[in-house]
């Protein structure tokens, strides 16, 4: 068993290996995206359904009868329009404050070295071991004390807590990726530090920075616990949705799980070529 | 084309850590990080660390404002509070190593660099921005008594009668299908980690692991899972502390039959209007994810602590 005469001996049995793992490797991603994909599909098949077959059983897999007619009997349920309103209204403020007060900070973690840049990355990262869960109750308390109690501009500052290290830690990686030369560069040719940032690196890092916005964006349309702790009678669109949930048919739950789900799908495919970035990076 | 990763392979690589900009950046306007990151601080002071304190203060006074143990007595003595510790930990326990299993095989699929790369990682990605609640509502669709999951198994002749997914009777069937729904929801979180790190292993390793004639599975116990210890341990900590938080997707599959720690705060909050007793609810989730947290980094010990 000399290492000369192995070699070509291995190579051939790693050839059939090579092409029995890469057939397995295309079934197993085949069944890992249909456990992905199914259950997306027939949400969009119940919800395509109108009522009048909604108790239908056994239930059409295929979508023969597409109608508006559930989606259309959920959007004029009352309250949900107000809620969806509200919702978007939410995630707007909730986008604007996390990029004006994160990404400064993301900025600076990235570009200057100073003391307690390590201490002020630790404080963001760790404030990701806590629970949000644990937010939500003490300051429904305050807001209640302060007149912020079920207004769009509570839920958006509490969605900001929750968003804004994710904001911090995301720009900072941008801004990390535009190399810092050009900036300077920009200095050496006439430009204020400000009017660098503005014209160079800004434009630059406009891309990563806009998929960071939207996925803040998404996070506070998905959040359920907060809203429905924060807000009772002026409720976003999941808190108003959670509690409708038990005393509603079917048919209107399937139409809001439909309805909630369309912005998230949206929302992934424009970043799709970010997602590694602003969620992979391990930081220690 | 612009931003991290752009015009490079269809997956673009993770960012570079930041590193330390040369000295004569920082002379000349060292008061200039501290003002960026002000804004930030004040914030965070304000909306994360005193409602924070607060939540403690609330849980150890009773409803009149006096420090007392009454709201964790009334918490302990809630009819439901067994019931939510057991189902908040079973469900970590069932739900994390389900995630763990199918995050890395959605992730070694991804690193396979099958045809079709990106679209693999965008369908693997899709429930990254899927909500709790309707990610719950998806599978309720599936599990009702007259739903897809009867419909396909009657229409393949597997059962003569519909099962009733979602009785109160058989709780531990209502969990089955909320460790799925859970599954299915955020196992991408993990599987985007995980891909990141895969992409970090230098190829020289496995190509030196292929000179010395390693199957595919010795690559993966001896090459592959060692590199990937410190993504594994973030993503386990990052999954664990959302999985002790879980709430409508309980509440969506579980109705009344099956409940959580995060719902009986709720409840506690809204129905009862007992924001002490809900405020010691939502101290326990804490202290119950801060307790995994540990207990993983201990389990779990980083590559240079292993040597150490």
């Amino acid at each position: 068993m000399t290492g000369v005469a192995a070699i070509p001996l291995r190579r051939r049995q790693r050839g059939r290996e090579y092409y029995l793992v890469r057939a397995l490797t295309y079934l197993a991603a085949a069944l890992l995206a249909l456990y992905i994909l199914a259950p997306i599909y027939l949400i969009f098949v119940a919800a395509t359904t109108p009522r009048a077959d909604a108790f239908a059983y056994p239930r059409s897999l295929l979508p023969a009868n597409i109608s508006t007619d559930t989606i259309a009997f959920f959007l004029n349920a009352s309250g949900v329009i107000p809620s969806f309103w509200r919702s978007v209204q939410v995630a707007f403020i909730t986008l604007a404050m996390a990029l004006l007060i994160g990404a400064p900070a993301g900025y600076a973690i990235a570009r200057y070295a100073f003391r307690g840049r390590n201490a002020y990355r630790l404080m963001v990262l760790s404030t990701r071991a806590f629970p949000i869960v644990i937010l939500a109750i003490p300051l429904a308390v305050t807001y209640l004390r302060i007149g912020l109690d079920d207004t769009v501009l509570g839920v958006a500052l509490m969605h900001t807590a929750l968003a804004l290290p994710f904001t911090v830690l995301i720009t900072s990686s941008i801004f990390v990726s535009v190399p810092r030369e050009l900036e300077e560069a920009a200095q050496t040719l006439g430009c204020n530090p400000l009017q660098a940032f503005l014209r160079v690196s800004l434009p630059l890092a406009l891309p990563g920075l806009a998929a960071a916005a939207i996925f803040t964006w998404v996070l506070s349309w998905n959040d359920v616990f907060a809203a429905s702790i924060l807000t009772l009678r002026n409720p976003t669109l999941p808190a108003k949705i959670l509690t409708a949930l038990t005393q509603s048919p079917l048919y209107y739950q399937f139409a809001a799980g439909f309805v909630m789900l369309v912005p998230s799908i949206i929302v992934i495919f424009f970043i799709r070529r970010y997602l590694l970035g602003l969620w992979g990076r391990v930081v220690k | 084309m612009s931003g991290p990763g752009a015009g490079r392979s269809t997956v673009p690589s993770q960012p570079a850590e930041p590193v330390a900009p040369s000295v004569a950046a920082v002379r000349r306007r060292s008061w200039a990080p501290y003002a960026l990151l002000l804004p930030s601080l004040v914030f965070l002071a304000l909306f994360f660390a005193t409602p924070m304190g607060q939540a403690f203060a609330l849980g150890l006074q009773d409803g009149n404002g006096n420090w007392s143990l009454a709201s964790i007595e009334v918490m302990i003595r809630d009819p439901h509070f067994q019931d939510a510790i057991w189902t908040t930990l079973a469900l970590v326990v069932f739900v994390l190593p389900v995630q763990f299993i199918l995050a890395m095989s959605m992730a070694l699929v991804i690193n396979a660099r099958l045809k079709g790369q990106g679209l693999w990682l965008y369908v693997f990605a899709l429930p990254l921005g899927i909500s709790e609640l309707a990610a719950g509502i998806v599978w309720v669709s599936i599990f009702t008594q007259s739903g897809y999951l009867n419909t396909i198994l009657q229409g393949l002749g597997l059962v003569d009668t519909r099962i009733i997914w979602q009785s109160a009777e058989t709780p531990w069937l209502i969990l089955a299908t909320i460790v799925i729904a859970e599954a299915w929801r955020a196992t991408s979180i993990i599987m985007i980690i995980l891909v990141a790190g895969l992409q970090s292993i230098p190829p020289e390793y496995l190509e030196a692991a292929d000179v010395y004639g390693a199957t595919t599975w010795q690559k993966l116990r001896r090459v592959i899972l060692p590199m990937l210890r410190p993504s594994l341990q973030v993503a386990l900590i990052l999954r664990a502390i959302l999985a002790f938080q879980v709430f409508a997707t309980v509440v969506a599959l579980g109705g009344t039959g099956v409940t959580v720690l995060s719902k009986e705060a709720v409840r506690w909050a809204n129905a009862i209007d007992n924001d002490n007793v809900a405020a010691a609810y939502a101290g326990l989730i804490l202290i119950m994810s801060v307790s995994a947290t540990i207990l993983f980094l201990r389990l779990l010990p980083s590559r240079e602590e292993q040597y150490a």
